[in-house]
């Protein structure tokens, strides 16, 4: 399971970076939102993928009986996605503003501000 | 109790400000009011931190009771102590400018909420001691930021916030695997508690990998030499007091959190890491003033000089000495000051002619004498001319590069030195020597402002260049400060004791020893658990231990 | 039926917002504006058990699936399906509060969660809780959790609200 997830892993990266490189402001905008896909899947594999339960220690108890799912990677991962649907939801209103204000969504003729 | 309420205060005072400044979202004036007494609340409260640091060393909070590897800690040690208290004060001058310069459209879509969530985050970042917690506080600031770049949606904003945005969103990308790395090769994630865990690592190519992948996350943030490009292609477009917020903030929260990982956690190969810090550290400095150089335009020069010196600041943590890191640490408080400074001072000069080209303005020399004087102090400084701040930061860190015998980035240093006053002048000489010229339009409304709104614009303004000078002045307390900190910094074990004091651990408070807490302390040296108690435990129940 | 049709003008909407061509403000209007009847009559009937699902979700977090975040995401969606079918104005009406106000009482109260402990020498965050009797119903469980998720219950919804109402009223 570890090696499927980390070929997939590898293939958002790959994906997101290559719709970075790509001139339209809409399709880096994809490529980051892969990346990020790409990023959360990366902590979930890392965090080890187990067959396990609910981490929740009975009553009485001081460690968890059974074998048990370790919850921080995926609230790690929670996290990770409320703040990248935030930053994207932002993104995008921007690139909307951009070519409106602009006329183009041609990342190479965004270079009025370069030096 | 002082103690706890001192640490958190700096998070929770422009949390309070900003939910206030929420729900009176439709008065101007209750904004502006409420703004600055947030801004001078918080220099309050930074002012008792720093003064509780001195006395007691390194201040702990577990947040939610939950103890250290386990909960969220907050850490207030003398580095985190003096970037709050120059965060506060820097927010307190510019949200004192920004009440002249901020138009009126930008405060009614919430200029002063905004700074006060990029304050929570940068506060935040400075205080936490946990590595997720530090993206999320990074998270925080960088939302604020993007919307503090683009508020107003003018055609330069806009272009230039893609790429800050782009950029720093692959930078958080970055931040986010290491954090999923990290966790996977030592399953914790509170810096004191991986600063133990990643000194007995038994793979060393592991910890490389994990340095160079918080290197590029926090060196894109920090505006370093190949991952600096967002920086001068954005900081110039949004109106100068946004400016000076990002110039004097952002860039140093990078440059604060690549001295805590490199102090703390990736010491140990320095061979390898520190001396690749120092080969980015002398690129930086000169592509950054190299870069200047070409520029002909006020606040695009002051941006690549940002550049320039983030390699300053890098300079003593590479070198890792003592003396070097003090000079870094003096560094980052004078630059704060002086940059924070000169984009205020560019600013002003900007609004009397409606651009900061500087073939088009000169002049100010003749008109704002007072104005001229303080760019002078500034720039100046920023040079490295004695008795200012920026001469005793660079003393600081030449004698900690002399020390430890790296003459190629002495020479550099003193080379950008001699650069930097090159650029400075040229912008004293175009801006405010040479007489104004035919084709310079004087916008004379703006002019009058300037003079209505003189105590809101040239207050902060003297105050930071007065700090400046005063910095120059006492330069030996200050001096002795730094070393301290740097002193703590080199010591981790002082910050680990101080997050996980050995008492709490001995105990084994059995309600939290879970498992996965694999290293305790007992009799004074660290052991794995796992060796020693948990063979008779179930086994491993997190799933085969990954390594 | 009426979410199926909510369901197809939304991926419309992304597809025409993310596709951006020429006139792309007048279609955005137009996409945003729904005049099925039907919906705008249910819709009515439909809030308040709406409304009422998202409390029960808010409640049920404690020990459950649920908690603030899903519950002001239920309010935000029932809210906004009203502004969607009436207009955005009418939405302001039928929650009297201005979302952005919302969002920083809601800031405020998880704040208070925090530092109610602190009162009484606990440490930032701390859970503190106090046990009250209702003759007749039994104990009753109140402590700073709650509270902390009722100010995320009230920021999710503002902010969510904010984004919704402000997209309408472009």
């Amino acid at each position: 399971m570890d090696i499927v997830l980390a070929i997939i892993v590898g293939g958002l990266y790959a994906a997101g970076i290559y719709m970075m490189l790509r001139r339209s402001v809409v399709k880096l905008l994809i490529g980051l939102g892969l990346l990020s896909h790409a990023a959360n899947l990366l902590i979930f594999t890392a965090g080890g993928i187990v067959r396990g339960r609910v981490p929740v220690v009975p009553m009485g108890e001081t460690r968890p009986l059974t074998v048990v799912a370790d919850p921080l990677p995926q609230a790690l991962i929670l996290t990770a996605i409320v703040i990248s649907f935030a930053v994207l939801a932002f993104a995008l209103v921007l690139i909307y503003r951009t070519y409106q204000t602009l006329g183009t969504d041609d990342l190479d003729q965004l270079r009025a501000t370069d030096t | 109790m002082i103690q706890q309420v001192a640490v958190i205060l700096p998070i929770v005072l422009p949390l309070a400000t900003m939910a206030i400044l929420l729900l009176v979202w439709k008065s101007m004036a209750a904004q502006k009011f409420i703004g600055v007494i947030g801004s001078i609340l918080l220099l309050l409260s930074a002012a008792l931190l720093i003064w509780l640091v001195d006395r007691e060393d390194i201040l702990v909070l577990q947040m939610g009771s939950w103890p250290a590897p386990f909960g969220i800690t907050l850490v207030a040690d003398r580095l985190s102590s003096i970037m709050v208290m120059l965060a506060g004060l820097m927010v307190c001058a510019v949200t004192v400018y920004s009440l002249a310069t901020v138009d009126d459209r930008r405060v009614q879509f919430g200029f002063h909420p905004l700074v006060q969530l990029l304050l929570m985050g940068v506060c935040g970042a400075f205080l936490t001691g946990d590595l997720f917690n530090l993206y999320v506080w990074f998270e925080v600031m960088l939302i604020a930021s993007f919307v503090l770049l683009t508020l107003g949606s003018e055609r330069g904003q806009l272009e230039g916030a893609i790429k800050y945005v782009t950029l720093n969103l692959i930078s958080s990308a970055v931040f986010l695997a290491a954090i999923g790395v990290i966790y996977a090769a030592t399953g914790t994630l509170n810096m004191a508690d991986l600063a133990l865990k990643l000194r007995s690592f038994p793979d060393e190519d592991v910890v490389s990998v994990l340095a160079m992948l918080f290197l590029i996350a926090f060196g894109t943030k920090a505006a370093v030499f190949p991952l600096f490009f967002w920086l001068p292609a954005s900081y110039h477009t949004p109106p100068a007091a946004v400016s000076a917020i990002f110039a004097g903030l952002l860039t140093k929260v990078g440059v604060y959190s690549l001295i805590r990982a490199f102090t703390l956690l990736f010491a140990t190969d320095l061979v390898f890491t520190h001396n690749l810090l120092l080969l980015i550290a002398g690129l930086t400095m000169v592509t950054g003033v190299l870069g200047a150089m070409a520029q002909s335009e006020i606040r695009r020069i002051l941006s690549f000089h940002i550049v320039s010196q983030i390699g300053y600041m890098l300079m003593g943590l590479a070198l890792f000495t003592t003396l070097a890191l003090a000079g870094s640490i003096f560094y980052i408080i004078h630059h704060i000051v002086v940059k924070t400074n000169l984009f205020l001072i560019g600013g002003i000069a900007e609004r009397r002619f409606g651009n900061g080209r500087l073939p088009e303005i000169g002049g100010l020399y003749r008109s704002t004498p007072v104005l001229a004087t303080l760019f002078f102090l500034s720039a100046m400084s920023l040079a490295g001319i004695p008795p200012l701040s920026g001469f005793f930061a660079k003393l600081m860190l030449i004698r900690g590069g002399l020390e430890a015998e790296s003459y190629t980035i002495v020479f550099a240093a003193l080379l950008v030195s001699l650069l930097t006053l090159y650029s400075m002048t040229k912008i004293w000489a175009e801006a405010f020597w040479k007489p104004t010229p035919e084709q310079a339009i004087v916008d004379d409304a703006a002019s009058d402002r300037i003079r209505n709104n003189r105590l809101c614009l040239f207050g902060p303004t003297a105050l930071l260049a007065s700090i400046t000078v005063g910095i120059g002045v006492m330069a030996g307390p200050l001096m002795n400060a730094s070393i301290a900190t740097a002193e703590q910094l080199l010591d981790a074990n002082v910050y680990i004791e101080a997050v996980m004091p050995r008492h709490r651990l001995t105990e084994s408070d059995a309600a939290f020893e879970v498992p996965n807490a694999e290293s305790i302390l007992s009799d004074g040296e660290f052991v794995d658990v796992r060796d020693s108690k948990l063979d008779s435990a179930p086994p491993s129940i997190y799933g085969p231990p990954h390594q | 039926m009426g979410m199926s049709q909510q369901t197809i003008r939304w991926n419309n909407f992304h597809r025409e917002s993310l596709a951006i061509g020429a006139g792309h403000t007048r279609k955005l209007e137009r996409v945003l504006k729904m005049n099925s009847v039907i919906l705008k009559t249910a819709i009515r009937f439909l809030l308040p058990l709406l409304m009422l699902s998202s409390v029960f979700l808010f409640l049920r977090g404690h020990n459950e699936p649920g908690g603030g975040f899903v519950g002001g995401l239920a309010a935000s969606g029932a809210i906004a399906l009203y502004a969607m079918t009436h207009s955005a104005s009418a939405a302001r009406k039928v929650i009297r509060i201005p979302p952005r106000a919302m969002i920083g009482a809601g800031l405020l109260m998880s704040l208070g969660s925090g530092v109610v402990p602190m009162a009484f020498g606990h440490p930032f965050l701390t859970g503190t809780w106090t046990t009250t009797h209702i003759s007749g119903l039994g104990e009753l469980h109140l402590g700073t959790p709650l509270l902390f998720d009722l100010g995320v219950y009230c920021v999710v919804t503002g902010v969510t609200l904010v984004f919704v109402i402000s997209l309408l009223e472009e």
